[in-house]
C-alpha cells in the first residue's frame, strides 16, 4: 500500500515514526507550519523554526527514503499578537523559494477573532501574490461551524484566489458540505478523540465521493497516530472498499493536489 | 456494506460506547452540583439520536456548535471546551 502523509508535524515525532511511516508504505510527508504548544517570545523563534522545517526535517525525513515538504506560516494561536503576526509574514518570502515548500499554510482561525481574521486576511494576500497554494486549518469544536463560514468568506471574496488551489483541512460531518460546494479541496484529520476517527471518515466518503477530498493524521505533540492514514486504509479494505478506490484517496488525491506546486515531485 | 454487514462490523463497538454515554451520565447525576452549559449541549445532542432523520452526526454536532456569524473582539485563551457557552 503507497500513500502521502499531507499533513504531519514531524518536528514533534520520533525518528522512530519516520520509520514506522516508511515501512508503511508512505512516499511522502507535507509538514505545514503550527503551533508548538506554547507561543514563541519572538520573530526570531519563527526564523529557526522556517529553517527547522525547509532544511533539517528533509535530511531526517531522507534517512528512511522518505520526501519531506513544508507549507509556511504564522498559526492561527499565536495571530492574535497582529505586531509579531506582521514581523514573521515579513520574514516567509525569504523562505518561500526553498526547494521543499508547497505554499501558505496552515492559515486559519482559531478563536474567530478580529485579529485572527485580519492575519488570516495578510496570509491569504501573501499566498495571493507569491501564486502560493493555501492549507487551511478550520477552528476545534464548537467554534469550527462558525470558523469555517469565516474562513471561506475570506477566499470567495478574493478574486485572485482559486478554489481548486486550496484545501481546508479538519472537515468533519457539518463542515465538509460547505467546502465542496465551493470548489476547494477538503482534508479530513484522523484522531482518536477529536475531529474525526477513521470510520466516521469513511463514512464522509461514502457520502459525499472520493473527489476533492483527502485523509491526514496531523500527528504533532498531542494524542494522534503517524500511522492513522494506512490505519483507515485497512478499514477502508474491511468495509469492501476497492484498492483503487483507496489509493485514489491516500494517494492520487493528495498528488493531483499537491503537483499544483512546482516544487512537489516524487521520487518515482 | 449492507445493514447486515455494518452490524457485524460495528455493532459491538457502538453499543460499548453507547453504556460509556449511559455511565457518563450516571457518574455526572451522582455528582453534586448544578448542569453546565457543556451538559445541558450533551442532553440536547442525545435528542438527535432519537427517530429516524438521517445526518445523525451532522445534527449532533451542530448542536455543540457556536452558531453565531460575526468574529469575537479578542480571543480569550487558545483552547475549545466543546459546547458553545453562548454570548
Amino acid at each position: 500500500m503507497r500513500y502521502i502523509e499531507p499533513h504531519a508535524h514531524m518536528v514533534s515525532r520520533t525518528t522512530d515514526d519516520y520509520e514506522r511511516m516508511a515501512l508503511a508504505g508512505c512516499e511522502a510527508i507535507c509538514e505545514p507550519a503550527f503551533w508548538a504548544g506554547f507561543d514563541r517570545s519572538s520573530p526570531a523563534g519563527f526564523h529557526d523554526y522556517f529553517c527547522q522545517l525547509t532544511e533539517h526535517e528533509p535530511r531526517r525525513a531522507a534517512k528512511f527514503g522518505l520526501k519531506h515538504f513544508s507549507w509556511l506560516c504564522i498559526n492561527a494561536k499565536e495571530a492574535e499578537d497582529v505586531k509579531l503576526a506582521e514581523e514573521v509574514i515579513a520574514l516567509i518570502p525569504k523562505f518561500i523559494n526553498r526547494p521543499n515548500v508547497l505554499g501558505i499554510g496552515e492559515i486559519g482561525l482559531n478563536k474567530n477573532s478580529r485579529n485572527e481574521l485580519r492575519v488570516l486576511e495578510m496570509q491569504v494576500d501573501l499566498a495571493a501574490k507569491h501564486k502560493q497554494l493555501i492549507l487551511v486549518h478550520t477552528p476545534h469544536l464548537e467554534d469550527k461551524l462558525k470558523g469555517t463560514r469565516l474562513i471561506l468568506d475570506v477566499l470567495k471574496n478574493d478574486q485572485r484566489i482559486r478554489p481548486e488551489r486550496v484545501i481546508i483541512d479538519h472537515v468533519e460531518e457539518h463542515t465538509v458540505e460547505m467546502v465542496l460546494d465551493c470548489g476547494m479541496w477538503a482534508g479530513m484529520t484522523l484522531y482518536p478523540e477529536t475531529k474525526c476517527t477513521p470510520a466516521r471518515a469513511i463514512d464522509i466518503l461514502e457520502t459525499y465521493g472520493h473527489e476533492r477530498i483527502w485523509m491526514n493524521s496531523a500527528c504533532d505533540w498531542g494524542v494522534s497516530d503517524p500511522l492513522a492514514v494506512p490505519r483507515t486504509a485497512l478499514e477502508m479494505k474491511r468495509r469492501g472498499h476497492l484498492t483503487a478506490a483507496i489509493d485514489k484517496v491516500i494517494f492520487q488525491n493528495p498528488k493531483n493536489f499537491l503537483r499544483q506546486a512546482a516544487n512537489f515531485k516524487l521520487a518515482s | 456494506m449492507t445493514r447486515q454487514q455494518v452490524l457485524d462490523l460495528y455493532f459491538l463497538d457502538a453499543r460499548h460506547k453507547l453504556i460509556e454515554l449511559a455511565a457518563f451520565l450516571d457518574r455526572a447525576e451522582r455528582a453534586v452540583g448544578e448542569d453546565d452549559f457543556r451538559l445541558k449541549a450533551f442532553r440536547a445532542a442525545l435528542a438527535k439520536l432519537d427517530g429516524k432523520k438521517k445526518n445523525k452526526a451532522k445534527e449532533v454536532l451542530l448542536v455543540f456548535s457556536d452558531p453565531t456569524t460575526k468574529p469575537v473582539a479578542k480571543a480569550e485563551g487558545k483552547g475549545a471546551v466543546g459546547a458553545f457557552k453562548g454570548e
